[in-house]
Formats: C-alpha cells, structure tokens, sequence
C-alpha cells in the first residue's frame, strides 16, 4: 500500500508539470488550430537558463531562495521573449500557408533550440542545484517532500491564475473571442495579433515554470528534456481534449497518475518481463488509445477531424 | 531526332552511374564511395518520405523507425544473434513486409484524424521503437540492447557474397563497389515506382487529398485506405532501405536511428522540393555532401574566423538542417527544385483551400 501513496503522490507531482506545459499547447491550438511543436523545446530553455543564472546569483552570495526567485523570474521573462519570437518568426508569416507549412518550421524551431541549447550548455547532465529546505514529510505511509508540495501549490496558484485571466479579464474576453473567430474578433475591434502574441507567452511563461520545477524536482536538467516532455504534455492536452483548458489540466493530472502507477506496476503485472524504463511508452499508448476510442478527449466538446 | 537524343542521355547517363564509384575512388578515395553507398541509402528513404510527405501530404517525424524496424528485421534474421542465416532474398522482402505492417498499424488509428496528430503520432512512434530497441535485451535478449547486433551476414546473391572482393572481366570490385551496383538497382527501382506512382491514379489521388481533403472525398477518393496506403507504401521502402543499410553495415545500434535522423531525411525531401523526384535527388545530393564539408571545413574556418573551435561539426549540422527547415518554408515553400503542381499550391495566396483552413467553428 505504500508503494500506492507514494506512486500517487509522485504522479501528482508529475502531473501538474504535464498539465501546466498541456496548458501551452492547448491555448495555442485554441486560437490558431495549431499544434505548437516547438513548446517541449520551451520548457527544457526555461530550465536551463534558471539553472544558468541560479548558478551565477549563489557565486555572488545570495540566498538560495532569492537566487531560486531570481532563476525563475528570469526564465519566465526569457522564455516569453523566446515564444513571442517563435511565434513572430515561424508562425506568423505562414498563417495563412497550407497546414503542413508551420509544422514543418514549427520542427525546424525545436531543432534549432536543442541544438542551440547543446552548444551552450554541453551534452552532460547538470546538476540542478537544491535551493528549498530539505524537509520530508509522511503522509500515509508515503514520503512527500517539501519542494514536491512546492511544485503542487505553484501549479495550483498559475492555473487558477490563469483560469481567472481567460475568463474574468478583458484579454481573456479577447482570447476567446479570436478562438471563437479571428476575423469576427478583428471585426470587433479586437487586435488578434497581440491576443496571439500574448497567449504564446503567457503558452511560453508557464512552460518555463515548468521547466524550473521538473528540474527542481528531479535535481537535473539536459538540453534534451524538452522533446520527450513536450510530447507527454501534448498526449496531456490530447487526452483532456485540446483546446480546451480545463482538459489539459485533467489531462495533466491524469496522465502523471497513469504514468507513475503504471511504471510502479509495470513490473509486477508482467511478472518482471517489462520494468519501470518502459515508463515513457505508457504515455503514448494512452495518446493512441485516446486518438482511437475518443479523438475529442475526456472534455471536449468536438470531434477533431478536419483536413 | 528528338527519341534519339532522349536514348544518347539515357546511355551516357548509365554508363556514368556505372563509372561512378571507379572515378570517385580514383578521384576521391575509397571512403567517398561509401559515402556514394549512404547516399543511394538516403535517396531510397527520402523517396519513401516523399510519397508520404510530398505526394499526400502528412507529415511523418518518425520516418526512421521503419528504417530500423527493416534494419533490425534483417539483423535478428542473418546474424548469430538470434542464430538465424535466412538468405537475403527472403529477408529483404520480410524486412519491407514487416516496416510495412508497421506502418499500418500506426496509420490505422491517426490517419482519420488531422494531420498534425499523424506528426506527433509517428513522433512518439520512433521514439517508442528506439526505448524498445534499446530495452528489449531482458530478461530475454532479442535486440541485444544498447550494444546493437553485429556481425550480420554479408548480403549473399546466391553463392556470390558482396562482403568479399571479386575480379569480374578483369576489373577489381571491392566489397563497396558490390554494394554500389546493388543499392544503385533498388534505387532505380525505387525511382521507378514514385515515378509511376506519381502520374497514376493513386498518384493524382495523394495530390488531390494533400491539396484537399474534403474535395477529394467529395470526389469519391476513399481517403482514409488512400492515405493509409502512401503510409504504408513509404514505410514499405524506408524497410527496404533499413534491410539494405544492416546487410551493407554489418552491424546495427539503436543510436542510429534517432529523431535528428528522422529530421535530416525530412530535411531532404523538404529542401529539395517536396513532391518533385528530381527535387529530393537534389536535396539528398545537397545533404549528404554538406556534412562531408562541414567535418573538413568547420573547425578550421572557425579557427581562422574566431581563433578557436566553438561548435563541432555534428551540432553545426543540425542547427543548419533546422535552420533550412524555417528558411526554406518561409522564403521557398516549394523547396529548391519544386514541381510545377505544388508550387502552385504552396505559393498561391488566396486559393480556395484556405477557406477550409479557417472556418474552424
């Protein structure tokens, strides 16, 4: 049973990165019915540069919560300039291309960013520093640590943050609106160019909090955790039904569960012929599953075929 | 006068193909004819993305795991990994059979859907194929894991082996050059079915899906068996190619069938013009031969720019190949050498298609 709570509280933990990254995606495929490949690619630059300048503020002597404050700020801020670019550089020129146009720059983009990342950062795995008091504890039965009921708080706080942005603001009035319709929204006086610049960087500022927190969480951070995660967070946002927000974050959640339960089962259920490194598969048959049996996901409301 | 002259091209265009690797490894070096080998490889593998990609028009980013699922087929059945010596007429088909059932399988649920799920799709697929690659070495090893099989038979045409040298009418054939002529035939064949393909009913079928969907099912195409077919079909040739590259290499690993692989062969039928044969000849060419350069040229342009080294070649590579992704959509949609239908279509602003872009309701 102890295995169960912590398997639990492990996805949970997990899961509100997936669905804070999900959310990224799900906002972008609202507004532009595109699938913004370059996101996973977002949260690993949002980790890294966190990492770069934590390590520079502690060399100056600050406080480990100040510099964690200070990588976090900095990482939102860089990665809100990288989305609105991305978005400025490869997407809106080919907005009105055929389909396959902003798919393909939008591979070109990850590509470039890893590799980017690659040569700054070097292949190795950084250690990432830990910051936050070190202090477990026991919940029935199962370890919690602090920085894991951290990372559950801060998810909780953006998402609903962002929840009350979108509908309780004009911008948010705005962005449903160019979901809705572009040229309607544009009819009605609203600058669909800057509803969709923006979305990509509040898309952009989550992911980079999540990128913070995934490291923070597992102590690592590598040029290459990006396409994997960004891949799961869009099985997240599928599995909840993209474009819609409160799907990603049931999808997030749910995914997380999914996945740590199923790598803390995996081995007893196939009497030991398949161990916890299968644990990245599950992610995807659940996307395959979903594409199958319910291709609008758990909450959405429409079927998603169109050409 | 006119058949005349398309039969002299023809002549002087075989004898050439045939003269190739003789004049690359007296002009070059034998390590250039090998390179010679990898390209006819890439430009099987790009005409199988190009049907899927440039044909009908949904986006593969797992290409590569067909290669490896044909790689790794012809390896478990003619290495003594498993034990197994089948001859390679029996396993080069089973390769391209298997890669095609693949390709079924992963077409058959994401192909009724939009073609961005198809992308990500086959995304996760090669992925998930390199962790089962990597993984499937316990608690039964199958693919040896990490250390990939090796020792793989040599490709056998009957008694006569393309591992050894041979002397034919007095002309000496080192084991590359073998492999040369072998690849150059499975090329051509490859050629000659996207050729085929391309004008066929099946063809114009792929092309009136790719520009849209909803009009070609208006016009009775079934389009999920017709896409699902160009799926398959470009699986089917990415097996050929993997068979080809396990028996040619004699040895197979994982790592070689990673997601930049998968991005690099994209890359080639992107730069080149997607759709267009002579397009992707040109890409492939292009991309085979930049990283040869960029190994000899990188470090010491960088030394005489900067004074020192900053980026290895294999980092600079695939920064150029994302980079040629962005440029050549936004600037050259249709790629280098585009054909004359889909140029009209990427470069055409305010046809009808779009339309059905936008009424998202």
């Amino acid at each position: 049973m102890d295995t169960f709570f912590q398997q639990i509280i492990n996805g949970l933990v997990q899961g509100s990165v997936y669905a804070m990254v999900a959310l990224g995606y799900t906002m972008v495929y609202g507004i532009l019915g595109l699938i913004n490949f370059a996101h996973g690619e977002v949260v690993m630059v949002g980790a890294m540069v966190a990492l770069s300048v934590i390590q520079l503020s502690i060399s100056y002597g600050l406080p480990p919560i100040l510099a964690l404050l200070i990588g976090l700020m900095v990482s939102i801020a860089a990665c809100m300039a990288l989305g609105y670019s991305i978005e400025r550089v490869a997407y809106r020129p080919l907005r009105k291309a055929p389909r396959l146009a902003p798919l393909i720059t939008a591979i070109g983009v990850s590509m470039v960013l890893q590799t980017l990342a690659m040569i700054i950062w070097g292949r190795e795995y950084h250690a990432f520093p830990s910051l936050l008091p070190n202090g477990s504890h026991v919940l029935f039965g199962a370890i919690i640590t602090e920085v894991q009921i951290l990372i559950i708080l801060v998810a909780l706080a953006m998402m609903g943050g962002l929840l009350l942005l979108v509908h309780r603001t004009r911008l948010g009035r705005a962005m449903r609106a160019v979901a809705e319709d572009p040229s309607i929204a544009t009819l009605m006086g609203v600058n669909t160019n800057s509803v969709i610049s923006t979305t990509f960087m509040l898309g952009s500022g989550l992911a980079a909090t999540a990128g913070v927190m995934i490291s923070a969480n597992y102590g690592i951070a590598h040029y290459y955790m990006g396409s994997v995660l960004g891949l799961k967070a869009f099985t997240a946002a599928v599995l909840g039904g993209i474009g819609n927000m409160y799907g990603a974050m049931v999808g997030g959640l749910l995914l997380g569960l999914i996945e740590s339960l199923g790598a803390g089962y995996i081995g007893d259920l196939s009497g030991g012929f398949l161990g916890s490194h299968y644990q990245d598969v599950f992610s995807f048959f659940v996307l395959i599953s979903v594409l199958i049996f319910r291709p609008s996901g758990l909450l959405g409301e429409r079927v998603a075929e169109r050409s | 006068m006119r058949q005349r002259d398309t039969w002299l091209v023809l002549v002087v265009l075989a004898i050439g193909l045939l003269a190739l690797p003789f004049m690359t490894d007296a002009l070059l070096g034998r390590g250039w004819v090998r390179i010679l080998d990898f390209t006819l490889l890439y430009i099987m593998l790009a005409l199988g993305l190009n049907i899927v990609v440039g044909y009908a028009g949904l986006l593969d980013l797992g290409y590569i795991a067909f290669f490896a699922v044909g790689a790794y087929c012809y390896a478990l059945l003619g290495s003594p990994q498993l034990g197994l010596h089948f001859p390679f007429w029996v396993i080069l088909p089973l390769s391209a059979l298997l890669a095609c059932l693949f390709g079924v399988l992963l077409g058959a649920p994401t192909l009724r859907l939009r073609g961005d799920y198809l992308a990500i799709v086959t995304l996760g697929f090669g992925e998930i194929i390199r962790i089962f690659l990597n993984n499937l070495n316990s608690p039964i090893n199958i693919t040896n894991g990490p250390q990939g099989i090796g020792m793989i038979d040599p490709i056998h045409l009957g008694s006569f082996s393309l591992g050894s040298t041979h002397e034919l009418f007095g002309l000496t054939l080192p084991p590359v050059h073998l492999h040369y002529y072998l690849f150059l035939f499975f090329t051509l064949l490859v050629i000659f079915v996207s050729l085929r393909l391309e004008g066929s009913r099946i063809g114009r079928a792929w092309m009136a899906i790719r520009e849209d969907e909803i009009a070609a099912k208006a016009m009775g195409i079934n389009t999920r068996n017709i896409k699902l077919l160009a799926f398959a079909m470009g699986a089917t040739f990415g097996g050929l190619a993997g068979g080809l590259f396990a028996g040619f290499q004699g040895f197979v690993s994982p790592e070689s069938f990673g997601l930049a692989e998968s991005i690099t062969v994209l890359c080639m039928v992107v730069l080149g013009g997607m759709g267009n044969i002579s397009g992707v000849l040109l890409g492939c060419l292009l991309l085979v031969v930049l990283p040869e350069v960029l190994r000899h040229g990188s470090g010491p342009a960088q030394q005489l720019l900067f004074g020192r080294s900053f980026v290895d070649p294999e980092s600079l590579r695939m920064l150029l190949f994302g980079l040629a992704l962005i440029v050549v959509m936004l600037w050259r949609p249709a790629g280098l050498w585009p054909s004359r239908q889909h140029r009209s279509e990427l470069t055409a602003k305010d046809n009808l298609t779009k339309s059905s872009r936008d009424d998202r309701t």
